[in-house]
């Protein structure tokens, strides 16, 4: 009877057929791609892994991080000294401004007072030192050595002394990733300085910064600066965050797209400034939700009467 | 189990905790915060692929799963990324395991130089279909630094093979 032939039995041990379990395999890698990339549902077990990797990733990278240490101790006696008289001058230049900012500040909020606005202005700070980018090349992150327990948030701003450095994208007991402003999929509400014109911010991936679907009669030159508007609640008014370098428009002539440099040293190893969001991030506003509900009931009566 | 053809020892299976040990020691390497040498090479998958040629009922696709999985929340990347990549590598390395075993060294390391290439081409693939930017040319050294240890790889991770005490001198194949 064809079909029924008994197979004879295998010469060598074999295990499970490579080839099922290579189906199982790609086709697990590739839902958690999905899952990951489209949903962000693995957040749980990536902490959860993270909490169990992270003690052996310390003691791996202790030698490479105190070796780095090692080399700040290594600064001579002269340039300490040239250090300590730029930072004392520059000191003295900012106190002028913090006494002006003092005032002025006084003066905002009485202002905001009597408009009835309510809004935040100085954050609290914290800062953090990078201890390393993140190794995956197709990443524009870093890693900081503050984490949940010195209570560090998803969603806070980081800043240098330049400028915006990017945002806190995940969390850990004792570090935190800070995704760059570089990073293709973050983008960050701003202002150019010179006329107050808003726009939106976005990283393209290999170092810069881009201002996409601006009108081609948008009046922003080269050399303007951009600072953050303030108005998604997360980053503080009026941060640097690049300037323009140049302007690339479409074949059509109806958007162009402006090209920034970032103020922020993004390259560089060193110490930055953790700042507390102003409104802390929500899902969803509640509104919305609302409306939908509302949306759903109203439709609902709809079909009842079509019925 | 030989080196290549040419060479006349026979030498003993290579044993699992040695093999598991070696895939820890690799993992560690590439713990190493080295995001700025472009180059550096991939330690986790030489060693899935060179054991998944000489020992594949030790190390599978399903190791290579597992540690994919641990690199991607190691790296912060997008989970699956490295998974997918070490699986199909693992697979091919099973396939050609015959062919590359049989010959001498060097053209062995011809042979896994495409396999290593394509590695790192399908992780390109992955996150462009994810929405990122080519990481650049030096990415593309990785792969080719990663193949040239091979040679080394192979005395390195089968020295106790050829250390081994029991080595019976009654029959000298």
């Amino acid at each position: 009877m064809p079909g029924f032939e008994q197979q004879p039995p295998p010469l060598f041990k074999q295990g499970p057929a490579p080839l099922a379990l290579l189906i199982l395999y790609v086709c697990a890698s590739i839902s958690l791609l999905v899952l990951d990339d489209r949903f962000r549902y693995l957040e749980p077990l990536r902490g959860a892994v993270t909490e169990v990797v992270s003690p052996l990733k310390k003691v791996v990278q202790w030698p490479v991080i105190a070796l780095t240490t090692v080399d700040e101790y290594a600064v001579t006696l002269d340039q300490a000294r040239r250090d300590n008289a730029a930072l004392r001058q520059a000191r003295l230049m900012d106190a002028e401004k913090t006494q002006r900012l003092e005032v002025l500040e006084a003066e905002n909020q009485f202002l905001r007072k009597l408009l009835e606005t309510r809004r935040q202005l100085g954050a609290r700070v914290q800062p953090a030192s990078i201890l390393y980018s993140a190794r995956d090349p197709f990443n524009r992150r870093v890693i900081l050595d503050r984490g949940t327990d010195q209570g560090v948030i998803e969603g806070q701003p980081v800043v240098d002394d330049l400028g915006v450095v990017g945002q806190v994208t995940r969390v850990a007991p004792d570090f935190a990733e800070v995704t760059l402003l570089t990073d293709r999929n973050q983008s960050i509400p701003a202002q150019v300085v010179r006329n107050g014109l808003r726009t939106v911010v976005f990283g393209t991936g290999d170092g810069r910064l881009e201002m996409r679907y601006m009108s081609s009669n948008a009046d922003v030159q080269v050399g303007d600066w951009i600072v953050t508007s303030g108005i998604d609640g997360i980053y503080p008014r009026g941060l640097r965050v690049g300037k323009v370098e140049s302007l690339e428009s479409d074949a059509n002539g109806i958007f162009s797209r402006f090209i920034l440099t970032p103020a922020a040293g993004m390259g560089r190893y060193g110490e930055v400034l953790l700042l507390d969001p102003v409104t802390l991030p929500t899902d969803r506003p509640e509104t919305l939700d609302r409306k939908t509900e509302q949306q759903a009931t109203t439709f609902s009566k709809k079909k009842r009467k079509a019925q | 189990m030989q080196i290549d053809f040419q060479s006349s020892r026979l030498l003993r299976p290579a044993r699992p905790g040695f093999i598991r040990l070696t895939l820890v020691l690799a993992f560690l390497l590439n713990l190493l915060p080295t995001s700025f040498w472009a180059f550096y090479p991939e330690w986790v998958m030489l060693v899935v692929l060179f054991w998944s040629i000489r020992a594949p009922l030790v190390v599978g696709t399903g190791s290579a799963f597992v540690l994919g999985l641990l690199m991607d929340v190691v790296d912060g990347s997008l989970m699956g990324q490295h998974a997918l990549t070490y699986v199909l590598i693992s697979y091919a390395g099973r396939v050609l395991s015959a062919r590359i075993l049989w010959l001498p060294l060097k053209q062995q390391m011809l042979h896994v130089l495409p396999i290593l290439f394509c590695g790192a081409l399908l992780e390109v693939l992955v996150r462009w279909f994810a929405g990122d930017e080519f990481p650049g040319y030096l990415y593309m050294l990785r792969p080719l630094i990663t193949g040239l240890l091979w040679l080394p790889a192979t005395y390195v991770l089968m020295l106790p093979q050829f250390l081994t005490k029991d080595r019976d001198y009654e029959r000298p194949i």
